[in-house]
């Protein structure tokens, strides 16, 4: 299958279009809104800053694209293309966001080391991603999402328990606060699992 | 529940090759860094760093296939360091596949660089190495030596090393440490030039001196042997990662194995 990988100028893609090819997807680097239109999912990949990425999804048109793709085919927000799925951020409060989601980002608490950068574990909430409960991930990341509906699927603990993984699986939106292309072989899985299963 | 700490092999690369003599079984070629690294991959490790020590153009161009190449079946953080002297090197290397990239000489001839590189890429990206050696206190070191101990032998203190360790500049330690992070590194790979091949453990009191000056995640590095080794650099100094090469290289322990016995210690390792 194709999977497009969202190209909006700041963030480190190869990573995330290695992981798809290893998984055997067909990955496209593309910031062309029309290319997102024959995707059999979406991948908003992660690291940079909420302003600089907002106004590039603005500018190109691909934030009306997306939107207008939303819940034809799977779409998976990572670290800060998780963020983005939101209406806005603490980071940049003038910025918006894609508003996929209701609610906001705000700062990791001051009394942990920021960024979040290394292992911890996920407990999930739900029955779709029992498999992966209490597993490892890899997360570099100083925000994280506050949502303000009912989409929490997963949770994490660093000074406080935060959503790592939200979703709506009846539009098949994820959004993951940890690098699943960077977290092992556990990663890779839930990749994949997210890019074909929740199509399903 | 906090991070887990990492366990990170580090791998010496020259000229596209890993220096240290590796034999393992099961491996197709064991000089080959990508080889290697695919391997430490596949047992367990949280991290791998790639340390280029070529002294060559050519070095340096096969150091980019090897990153290129490892990319595309590690899915770990990757960080590469050696060599690296402009914001156009760190640009290489990340293109390549690398996640962090790890300075040091440079950083001490023009801290700006980690800056600047840092507004770039992002901080989560710029990784300063610290080699630092343990230095008698001597009248003409008193306007650097900000941090002063003492044991039986008198008084020293800790002395950044530049050039593989080869050559003292007049910087501090725990000083330079919290200069890095006032610049945007986004974390700091401290050895111990003291330590580094003894296989007798960890610097504790360099690396505790280091994690208690600054907020960003330390990896410690140069001295260990043992597992133990590792229990002692997370309990004592409180370090975030503990970098190690000849007791995984020579096969003296696994990463498994490592992994096991800081679990059994309380040390919060992530398992595979």
């Amino acid at each position: 299958m194709k999977v497009a990988i969202v190209e909006y100028g700041v963030g480190n893609l190869n990573s995330v279009y290695r992981a798809v090819k290893h998984l055997g997807h067909e990955p496209v680097v593309t910031d062309d809104p029309s290319e997102l239109h024959d995707a059999d999912a979406v991948i908003l990949p992660g690291v940079g800053n909420f302003r600089a990425a907002a106004e590039k999804l603005e500018e190109t048109g691909l934030c009306d694209e997306i939107r207008e793709l939303l819940g034809s085919v799977p779409l998976l927000g990572i670290c800060l293309g998780m963020q983005l799925l939101m209406e806005s951020s603490e980071e940049s409060p003038e910025s918006r966001g894609l508003g996929v989601f209701r609610g906001t980002c705000v700062a990791l608490p001051n009394d942990v080391k920021t960024p979040h950068m290394g292992w911890n574990t996920v407990e999930f909430r739900t029955e779709e991603f029992r498999e992966f409960d209490g597993e490892m991930f890899y997360f570099v990341h100083s925000y994280r999402v506050a949502p303000e509906d009912d989409v929490v699927l997963g949770e994490t603990e660093y000074g406080e328990r935060f959503p790592s993984v939200i979703g709506d699986r009846g539009r098949l939106i994820y959004g993951m606060q940890f690098h699943p292309e960077k977290s092992g072989p556990v990663g890779l899985k839930l990749l994949g699992e997210v890019l074909t299963g929740a199509s399903r | 529940m906090a991070l887990a700490k990492r366990i990170i092999p580090c791998l010496d690369v020259k000229d596209g090759r890993v220096v240290k003599g590796v034999r393992f079984r099961g491996l197709r070629d064991a000089g080959d860094p990508a080889e290697l690294a695919h391997h430490y991959y596949r047992h367990g490790a949280d991290e791998i760093v790639f340390l280029d020590i070529s002294a060559s153009p050519e070095g340096r161009r096969l150091m980019v296939d090897v990153v290129r190449r490892t990319a595309e079946k590690v899915f770990i953080p990757m960080t590469v360091g050696g060599g690296i002297s402009d914001v156009e090197d760190f640009r290489r290397a990340l293109t390549a596949g690398a996640d962090k990239v790890s300075v040091n000489t440079a950083a001490v001839e023009n801290p700006e660089l980690i800056s600047e590189a840092a507004d770039i890429f992002g901080s989560q990206c710029v990784v300063v190495a610290i080699d630092a050696k343990r230095e008698p206190l001597k009248p003409e070191h008193e306007h650097v030596a900000d941090h002063i101990f003492s044991n039986d032998d008198g008084e020293y203190w800790f002395r950044v090393y530049v050039r593989g360790g080869r050559e003292p500049v007049d910087l501090d330690a725990i000083t330079w440490a919290k200069r890095v992070e006032e610049l945007g590194a986004g974390e700091i790979l401290l050895t111990s030039i003291d330590a580094d091949g003894t296989q007798e453990g960890y610097d504790i009191e360099l690396t505790r001196e280091v994690c208690n000056a600054v907020s960003i995640p330390v990896i410690a590095s140069g001295g260990c042997g043992h597992p133990k080794h590792m229990v002692e650099v997370f309990k004592e100094a409180d370090a975030d990662a503990a970098l190690a090469a000849s007791i995984f290289h020579y096969g003296k322990f696994t990463i498994e194995e490592v992994k096991e016995h800081l679990a059994e210690r309380g040390v919060r390792v992530r398992q595979c």
